[in-house]
């Protein structure tokens, strides 16, 4: 096919490993102005809640983080069927970045959660639906990280991975439209694509810069995450020989 | 702009360790963890320096 695009050469971790080196400053950047801009408009123009106070404040870190565990959950499962489906290998890499990082935005999630959960329903936990589902998470990310770790054959530890990843999938719909499904304490969706916003503008305007600056860390972690990984296992080949070699000759 | 002070900002309304509890944890999470990656990556690097030996997997 004359004129198209060659886009398997951006799947070989050689040019991952290039490509995803030269963005990762930008991403930082990114995530850091995204972050200051947030904080600002979270804490300094958003007004006082009427019912919640200030304590609703921590909706800026919570929703997001939120988000992300569930996106970077469709993520690493999606990277691991294809790494599985094709056997390739920069995907399977790429969902075992991604399981860290999704793990860790699903504990402050219900770390902060927790904590407004305190002030705003008297109570850290309920066993309810939105809860349980999302804890269920923090266990699919631990449960995937175990498994794969503990399998020393890196195919057969990402195929392994794959099949877990992939069913725990099904939890992800489950913790986002529990709050439609079940009764529950936790309040419903806080933005939606088809209603008007219920919150002040300013409000929303600090979420989405803090769930833009939770994008840009994301990508950023997860990328230095993958290129060492690729360091890891593709050690053996000529493209990393000759890396470490280039290297070599400027730290002397 | 709701506060008058400092003081007045740290209190939060009276849900000051609520609030802040909330965004320190999640400065150290999002903080160690590239702290974590960054060093993952040159102990990589560093291996690829080293001749590899029988205990390296």
């Amino acid at each position: 096919m004359a004129g198209s695009i060659r886009w398997y050469r951006f799947s070989a971790p050689s040019r991952f490993y290039g490509l995803a080196g030269a963005v990762v400053p930008w991403l930082w950047t990114a995530a850091a102005v995204l972050a200051a801009a947030g904080l600002y408009m979270g804490f300094f123009v958003a007004p006082t809640d009427a019912q919640q106070g200030d304590a609703y404040r921590i909706i800026f870190i919570h929703v997001p983080a939120a988000w992300m565990s569930m996106v970077i959950y469709l993520a690493m499962a999606g990277w691991a069927a294809i790494g599985w489906a094709f056997n390739a290998r920069m995907a399977s890499m790429l969902a075992r970045a991604l399981a860290p990082t999704g793990a860790l935005f699903t504990f402050v999630a219900l770390w902060t959660g927790a904590l407004w959960g305190k002030p705003a329903w008297g109570t850290w936990w309920v066993w309810d639906a939105r809860l349980t589902s999302e804890l269920i998470l923090l266990f699919l990310y631990l449960g995937y990280i175990a498994l794969t770790q503990a399998i020393d054959d890196l195919r057969r530890a990402d195929k392994a991975g794959a099949l877990l990843a992939i069913v725990g999938a099904v939890n992800v719909p489950i913790i986002y439209f529990s709050v439609r499904w079940w009764n529950t304490l936790h309040q419903g969706a806080s933005i939606s694509m088809t209603a008007a916003p219920k919150m002040a503008s300013t409000m929303l305007m600090a979420l989405l810069l803090m769930t833009f600056a939770c994008w840009s860390y994301a990508f950023a972690v997860v990328f230095m995450r993958a290129r060492a990984i690729v360091l890891e296992r593709e050690s053996h080949t000529d493209w990393v020989r000759e890396l470490s070699r280039v290297s070599e000759g400027l730290t002397r | 702009m709701s506060w008058n002070s400092t003081a007045d900002f740290f209190h939060m309304g009276g849900y000051g360790l609520y609030v802040w509890g909330s965004y320190a944890v999640a400065a150290l999470v999002f903080a160690v963890e590239p702290w974590l990656a960054a060093r993952r990556r040159k102990r990589a690097q560093a291996a690829l320096l080293s001749p590899p030996t029988e205990s390296d997997s």
